[in-house]
């Protein structure tokens, strides 16, 4: 009796630590517009058929964190399941004035910025619970940005691995050589989330990043 | 008849100045210039977390502040591999005791900085024009 309820034990502990490995919550990270959601909408619709959430040329389309879950990835022979947590770009400063230029009334700005100061706020907490995180940047901007820097540095500080991807390799201004530059500690997989460019790639990193999973 | 002439205040912010301050001391005396309008100039830089649970206050702030628009935050510092081995030494032990000094931070109100654009040689601050008279200003640092 004694030893059947320590067997149990035993295998209860084995399969949870497993289980925990083989179900991983990966996070999407970076300032708007980046194509968070294009990746994460390519990631779903490749694996399971449906689109997690909508994109949309103005910034902070995002404003919630939007989830999929049980999302089976395979590569080669081996399978994971994620959990994708797609959240709103973080950004330091947001102004309504900038979502007049496209075109949205003043209301419909004003609560487009209140909205997104929430999402920001909301992101941030997120970082305590993901076990891995794809941190997007568009490689048409600027990589230097403290934004990308600070989101960086916070999951350095919380053991998070992290995988740097730079979106838009089909845009003529993409530069992946200076977001090498700028993170020289990470790999950086050059894609195209729009297009499905160089997809192949990226799901490979997703492997090697979950395996350093704790 | 009150003075209408407005111009625009950097606040430097030596390093020790933060060093026995808590993450919470910190934030809020730094959110204190910066709704005073001014700019900060600090000696070294804030850790990871701090900077971070500086863009969560800001956020709130832009909720409930009427005019705030948020900040504009950039970090230089030397580049890692310009130093010797010996430099590298000293600096590991030095950031363990007391933390990055050999960095500057600059932190502004968004309304009166336009942008911050970084590489790893230089950082410019543009101004805003409303700050300026309509001019716009560049600063090299």
């Amino acid at each position: 009796m004694v030893i059947r309820i320590i067997k149990n034990f035993f295998k209860r502990m084995i399969s949870e630590i497993f289980s925990k490995k083989k179900n991983i919550s990966l996070g999407f990270y970076g300032p708007p517009n980046a194509g968070k959601t294009s990746l994460a909408n390519r990631i779903c619709k490749d694996w399971t058929g449906e689109e997690i959430g909508t994109v949309s040329k103005i910034p902070h389309e995002t404003r919630k964190v939007q989830f999929k879950e049980k999302v089976e990835i395979k590569y080669k022979e081996n399978s994971l399941t994620f959990k994708l947590v797609d959240t709103p770009g973080i950004a330091t400063k947001i102004d309504y004035e900038d979502f007049l230029k496209f075109k949205l009334r003043k209301k419909q700005a004003q609560a487009r910025a209140k909205e997104a100061t929430q999402g920001i706020i909301e992101a941030i907490k997120w970082l305590d619970d993901v076990d891995a995180v794809v941190v997007v940047l568009d490689s048409t901007e600027n990589p230097y940005s403290q934004v990308n820097i600070t989101i960086i540095g916070n999951l350095v500080a919380r053991k998070i691995p992290v995988l740097v991807v730079a979106n838009k390799i089909d845009m003529k201004k993409s530069d992946i050589k200076k977001i090498e530059a700028a993170f020289p500690e990470y790999d950086v997989i050059g894609i195209s989330a729009k297009y499905g460019t160089n997809m192949e790639e990226f799901y490979e990193s997703i492997f090697k990043l979950s395996k350093k999973v704790r | 008849m009150k003075d209408k002439k407005s111009g625009l205040t950097l606040q430097f912010i030596p390093f020790s100045q933060l060093s026995h301050l808590n993450s919470t001391e910190r934030i809020k005396k730094l959110l204190k210039v910066i709704m005073a309008n001014k700019i900060i100039v600090i000696q070294g830089r804030l850790k990871a977390e701090e900077e971070t649970r500086l863009i969560e206050d800001t956020m709130v702030m832009v909720g409930s502040v009427k005019g705030f628009k948020g900040i504009e935050l950039a970090v230089i510092s030397p580049n890692p591999e310009d130093r010797t081995l010996g430099d590298k030494v000293k600096y590991f032990v030095a950031n363990a005791l007391v933390g990055q000094t050999d960095a500057l931070t600059i932190i502004g109100p968004a309304s009166a900085i336009k942008e911050m654009k970084k590489d790893p040689t230089k950082l410019e601050v543009m101004m805003s024009r409303k700050v300026f008279g309509y001019r716009q200003t560049f600063y090299t640092l």
